[in-house]
Formats: structure tokens, C-alpha cells, sequence
């Protein structure tokens, strides 16, 4: 027998128990902690951090541990408690120029000044299972230091094109306003710059690289470079106003990526190469890439090009990146909705009751 | 009627005072321009988007120690996301908390309007998925909030007229879209239309909080809110051929039960707390004995029907 179920308090408790308990999964296995996570799940650990728009590793891998991985559910823990957090200032622009670079390569130049860093990267590795891992055979690896240091200058590589004046230039808004707040304000369209690339820059992964592979594919107008991507830290300043100086607050791993895209110009533009601007918390240079090829594709009504692609429309992808909106309203079928159900039942009841008594009207119209 | 703990953890309400006063600011000029979407800066609440957050939202900025709140989904104060958001008050504000319509200052809802009629100085508020009523017809928000300010709905008329012409009917049986203070067209929010009349002339202050979408509207009390129709198809709303199986009321929405797997059903009030008192009022609905037999009531809520 179905017996109807309304849901009440006590399940609502339970179900917290039992969530708690699953979380947790076979007890004799040891206990993650949250210093495991930081350390050995860093990637996942950016990624929450980056989609929760909040830079603390420790709270990432928390939210990590306490979703059981799911990372969208983490972003959301992540964001959930940033709203609740004072602003006391904005901080002076990060210089990623003066990075302490881990990883930098260009696909546009062979060499560059500072030259080809790898750094740490998957990008060669033979994806081939290691069951050493599985069988925590892993000794403590070391990877050794490099007999020369790296240069200290390591140039970004726009900035390399723009000397030539073959690069867009990018120059502040007049009076170098401080920038929107996509936390604090209603975004309206259409959006500027600042707006998007804060929007991008918090958006879901998976869906910002499937936009941009759209790009590359044929569902976008530009072909893009990998003018520079660059891995490191860089020290976060904050200038108080009663001090009138800035001082350092510490240091954060940033991912960096600028795209180069050709550009034909126009009546008043010459021919140049255009930008695209990714940007990322931690190593995350699917991330950073992907958001490079979109913020460049939303630049057409700039560069007075058509917006025919998705990847073109701004309402389209700035309203639809952010999963954590877009997993609530999803999940929300998951409410009861019996009422407009009802509604639905009622008028489909009525239609056909009414076409069959046309019918039958009909049918004896005919005999 | 309830009072928790309020939880020192949290300000009173759970918003900071900064985000209440932007809030009010946002819900006093939507009071001033009836119908009209005043953008918001919606804040990442930690219940999900998409359940309530907006409404969440207008209740935290405006709820006082003084305050009774109840919370309703689909009508009833016992459906999960309803208990889920009173405990969330109740955590947050340690405010009472209470099932009754009429003890209730503020009433935060999805999906109905209560059948007891409400009275001036309650404030109903509205959880509000989509605002933007034109929305189904063009996707962008540049070119709806044109139409808007232009009052362009010529092209909802025509959907309407698209559904009569085809089915019979305007084939929208919630979310139906008014006109309201005979200026902007309004989504009430996925009310069924039977709730529509309701919101004509009400007494009580309606505000409607839409977070993910970012966007607050309201209707001031006693506003003309009128559903869109046409003079020879005028607006109806739904009927059913039989009274409520609990309490027998007549004038209700109901909600359709299926009580076992061979086409057993029985149609009970959606409204919870109406029909509630009105079985405490001695009222019995023809199935109220199946249905305390399958535990779909409570039998401790109400007179239970023996007890007459």
C-alpha cells in the first residue's frame, strides 16, 4: 500500500544523520583530515576555491571533506560563508608580472625572455594508472633543484606585442574606477568588462571549457594562442587609508593566461592581435584558458562583430556559468510542486472531457 | 505557536545590518512602483538557490523580535522545505513561529496564497522563481525590461489568444500573469490562477523576492491586480466536481492523494491550517477516517472526527 508521506521535522533531522553517516563511509578506514585534503587534492581544492570565489585552502579542502567531494556542494558551502564576511577594503591590483613563477610557457614564441619554465604539469605525463599509489608504495618524492635559478624578469607576453603596438591595448576605464562588485550588486546588461571577467572567473568549469572548445570548434569567430600561461605566487597588498601605505597580507598561487586572437580591424581600429584574460585561485589552467577564449569571444560587440555564437551572448553565459544558481534552481524540481501539478491535471482533464463531448457531438450530428 | 533560541552565532535575521537597509531600500521603492522588478544585491544565502532565497531574504530583512512567522510550501506549514526554512528563522531570530494564517504577521510562501482571507498590517511574501512574466516569450533581459518600460504586452496577449484558439482555454494554469495598478504585468509567481483573485484589492502587503534572478517586486495593499484575459474568454479559475475529503470545504484549493495503487485518490485541501480548523470547528470531510488510517493526518491537529 502507498501511504502518502508529508515530510515533517523529524525526517528532516534523520536525514541529516544519515547524510553524516554515509559522509563518513566505512569506519574502519582512517579518517580523512583536512590537512590531507589541502595537500594532496590541491587541484580539487582550488577548483572550490575558485567556484566559491573564496581564497582559503584550509575552508576548501574543509568543504571538500564535509560534501564528500562534491565539489559544486562545496563551492556552495564556500559561498555561503563568504557572503557572511566583513569587507574592509579591496587590495592593491596583484602585479602578475612579478610573480614568482612556477610554470610559465608561450605557444607563440619558441623563446622569450625568461624562457620555457614546464614546471609541475600532467601535460606529458602517459596517463597510465601508477598502482604504486593504490598500494601507498609512495615514498616521499623530491624533485631536484635546478643548477641555474630563473631569470628574474620574466615579461608577460602581451606586454612583449604591445611594445610593438600589434596588441590591443588595455588601459583602465577614465579615473580608473573601482571595480563592480558581482557579490554586492545586481549584475545589469549589458556588462562590462570587470563584470564579466569577475563572473568567468567564479563560473563552473565544465562549463566554461565546453564554451570554449564551442569557440574552437566552429561555434565562435576566433582562433586563438596560447600567448602565455603562468603558474606562481604573488604577495596580496592592502594600503590603509590612515596609513597611506600599502602592506603586504601574504601570498597566493594565481593561474594566468593570456590568449592572442587575430583581429582584422576596423574603420578605426588597424589590424592587431586581440586579447583574451583568464584567470584563476590555485593551479587551474583548464580553468584559466577556458575563461581566456570566452572573455575574448565577449568582447564581439566591442570589436562591432557579429553575436551569432553562444559563446558570443553575454546574458546567455553570464547568467548560466555559475553552477551553484544553476544547480539550485535544477535541484529545486526536487521540491514538491503538487499544486501547480494539480493545475496542470485539472485543465488536461478538462480539455479532454470537452473534445470528446465535441466528438460524440459530432459522431451523432453524422448518424 | 513556537519561540526558539536565537543562535548569538548569527546577527538577528542572519543579514548584516548594511544588507537589511539595502534590502529595505529595494522592497520601499518596489512598494512605490507597483509591479515594477526592482533590481537587488541578492546575497549567497546558505540554503540553495532556487528554494526560497529571496524570499528568505525579504523575511530576514524585515522580521522583528516581535514578529510571527509562518512558513508555507505548496499551502502546507509541514511540507520539508517549509520546516526547513521556519527552523532556519527560528535559529536565526528565535522569533515564534506559528501554522495559524491569522497569528501570523508575516507569511513566507511558494506556491500558494492562504485560503483565509488576510487582513491589513500581515505581509505576505512571495518566493519567486522566474519574475519576469515575459520571459517564456524572450529570453533576454535587455529586450524584456524594454518591453516593460514601454508596456509592450501585446505579444503576451497574443499567447493567450494562441492557447484559446488551440485548446479552448488559456492553457496557463499557475504563474498566470496579471496586470497590476494597470500598469506593469506581473508574474504572480507560480500560484495557481485560483489564488489570482485573492491578490486584487488584498489588505495585507504582498512583496515577492526572486534571489537568483536578483530582483524584488510588490504589490501595496489594496492594488488593482487583474489577470489578463479577454472579454468573451474572461478569466477563470479552477473548480472541482467534489468538496475536500477531510474537512469538506468547498471553496478550497484542492491537492489530488492517491491512497493505494489501484486508482484510489481523494482530494484534500492543499492549505493545511484551513482545514485544519475547520475540522477543529467540527467540519468532517466524507474520507477523514481513511485518511487518519493512513496517517496522511494528524489526528492530534484538529477534532478528530469521533470526537464530535
Amino acid at each position: 500500500m502507498y501511504v502518502a508521506v508529508k515530510g515533517g521535522e523529524a525526517a528532516i533531522l534523520a536525514t541529516h544523520d544519515l547524510i553524516a553517516e554515509e559522509r563518513r563511509g566505512d569506519v574502519s578506514v582512517p579518517e580523512l583530515s583536512v590537512a590531507q585534503i589541502r595537500e594532496q587534492m590541491q587541484l580539487s581544492v582550488a577548483r572550490v576555491m575558485n567556484e566559491g570565489s573564496l581564497y582559503d585552502e584550509d575552508l576548501g579542502a574543509l568543504a571538500l571533506k564535509q560534501t564528500q567531494g562534491d565539489l559544486i556542494e562545496a563551492a556552495f558551502l564556500m559561498r555561503a560563508y563568504r557572503t557572511t564576511l566583513p569587507r574592509f577594503g579591496s587590495s592593491v591590483p596583484v602585479d602578475t608580472a612579478s610573480m614568482a613563477i612556477r610554470r610559465r610557457i608561450s605557444a607563440t614564441y619558441k623563446d622569450l625572455p625568461g624562457g620555457q619554465v614546464l614546471g609541475p604539469t600532467y601535460d606529458y605525463t602517459h596517463r597510465l594508472f601508477d598502482f604504486a599509489l593504490m598500494a601507498n608504495g609512495e615514498h616521499s618524492p623530491e624533485a631536484k633543484i635546478a643548477e641555474h635559478a630563473l631569470d628574474a624578469a620574466m615579461p608577460r607576453v602581451p606586454d612583449i606585442l604591445g611594445d610593438e603596438g600589434l596588441m590591443e591595448a588595455e588601459v583602465p576605464p577614465v579615473g580608473d574606477p573601482r571595480p563592480f562588485d558581482l557579490t554586492r550588486d545586481p549584475v545589469e546588461f549589458p556588462a562590462d568588462r570587470d563584470v564579466r571577467l569577475q563572473t568567468l572567473s567564479r563560473g563552473d568549469e565544465g562549463f566554461l571549457l565546453g564554451l570554449a572548445y564551442s569557440v574552437q570548434r566552429g561555434f565562435g569567430g576566433n582562433h586563438p594562442f596560447a600567448g602565455e600561461i603562468r603558474l606562481g605566487e604573488v604577495a596580496v597588498s592592502f594600503a590603509p587609508e590612515e596609513l597611506g601605505f600599502a602592506i603586504e597580507l601574504g601570498d597566493i598561487t594565481l593561474t594566468e593566461c593570456q590568449m592572442v586572437n587575430q583581429f582584422k580591424g576596423s574603420i578605426d581600429q588597424p589590424p592587431q592581435f586581440t586579447r583574451g584574460y583568464g584567470i584563476a585561485f590555485g593551479h587551474a589552467e583548464r580553468k584559466a584558458m577556458s575563461m581566456a577564449i570566452i572573455d575574448r569571444s565577449l568582447k564581439a560587440r566591442d570589436f562591432g562583430e557579429a553575436s551569432e555564437y553562444p559563446a558570443q551572448q553575454e546574458e546567455f553565459v553570464l547568467y548560466h556559468c555559475d553552477n551553484v544558481e544553476a544547480s539550485g534552481f535544477v535541484e529545486h524540481l526536487k521540491l514538491p510542486h503538487y499544486v501547480d501539478f494539480q493545475g496542470e491535471l485539472e485543465l488536461l482533464r478538462k480539455i479532454r472531457r470537452e473534445q470528446e463531448e465535441r466528438l460524440a457531438e459530432r459522431k451523432e450530428a453524422a448518424e | 505557536m513556537n519561540a526558539a533560541q536565537h543562535d548569538p552565532d548569527y546577527n538577528f535575521g542572519y543579514l548584516d545590518e548594511q544588507t537589511k537597509r539595502m534590502i529595505r531600500r529595494a522592497l520601499l521603492k518596489a512598494v512605490a512602483i507597483p509591479g515594477y522588478q526592482v533590481p537587488f544585491g541578492s546575497r549567497e544565502m546558505p540554503l540553495a538557490r532556487g528554494w526560497g532565497t529571496g524570499g528568505i531574504q525579504i523575511t530576514a530583512a524585515l522580521i522583528g523580535p516581535d514578529d510571527r512567522l509562518k512558513v508555507i510550501d505548496q499551502g502546507a506549514d509541514d511540507t520539508t522545505n517549509a520546516v526547513s526554512i521556519r527552523r532556519f528563522f527560528a535559529r536565526v531570530s528565535g522569533v515564534e513561529t506559528t501554522e495559524e494564517t491569522s497569528e501570523a504577521s508575516i507569511i513566507q510562501t511558494r506556491h500558494r496564497i492562504p485560503e483565509k482571507p488576510l487582513e491589513a498590517g500581515q505581509i505576505l511574501v512571495y518566493q519567486v522563481p522566474q519574475p519576469e512574466p515575459l520571459r517564456k516569450l524572450e529570453p533576454s533581459e535587455v529586450e524584456t525590461r524594454k518591453m516593460h518600460a514601454w508596456a509592450e504586452y501585446g505579444a503576451m496577449h497574443v499567447r493567450l489568444y494562441e492557447d484559446i484558439a488551440r485548446f479552448g482555454h488559456v492553457a496557463t494554469t499557475y504563474s498566470y500573469p496579471v496586470m497590476v495598478n494597470g500598469r506593469y504585468v506581473m508574474s504572480p509567481t507560480p500560484i495557481p490562477k485560483f489564488d489570482n483573485p485573492k491578490m486584487d484589492d488584498m489588505p495585507a502587503l504582498q512583496l515577492f523576492g526572486a534571489g537568483r534572478e536578483k530582483r524584488i517586486y510588490a504589490i501595496p495593499p489594496y492594488t488593482t491586480v487583474k489577470s489578463l484575459d479577454f472579454e468573451d474568454h474572461p478569466f477563470t479559475i479552477q473548480s472541482w466536481t467534489e468538496p475536500c475529503a477531510l474537512c469538506a470545504a468547498k471553496d478550497s484549493y484542492l491537492d489530488e492523494v492517491i491512497t493505494d495503487d489501484s486508482g484510489g485518490r481523494m482530494f484534500v485541501c492543499s492549505d493545511s491550517s484551513y482545514c485544519e480548523e475547520r475540522r477543529a470547528h467540527g467540519h468532517v470531510g466524507k474520507e477523514l477516517a481513511t485518511a487518519e488510517a493512513l496517517a496522511y493526518v494528524d489526528s492530534t491537529k484538529g477534532a478528530s472526527h469521533d470526537a464530535e
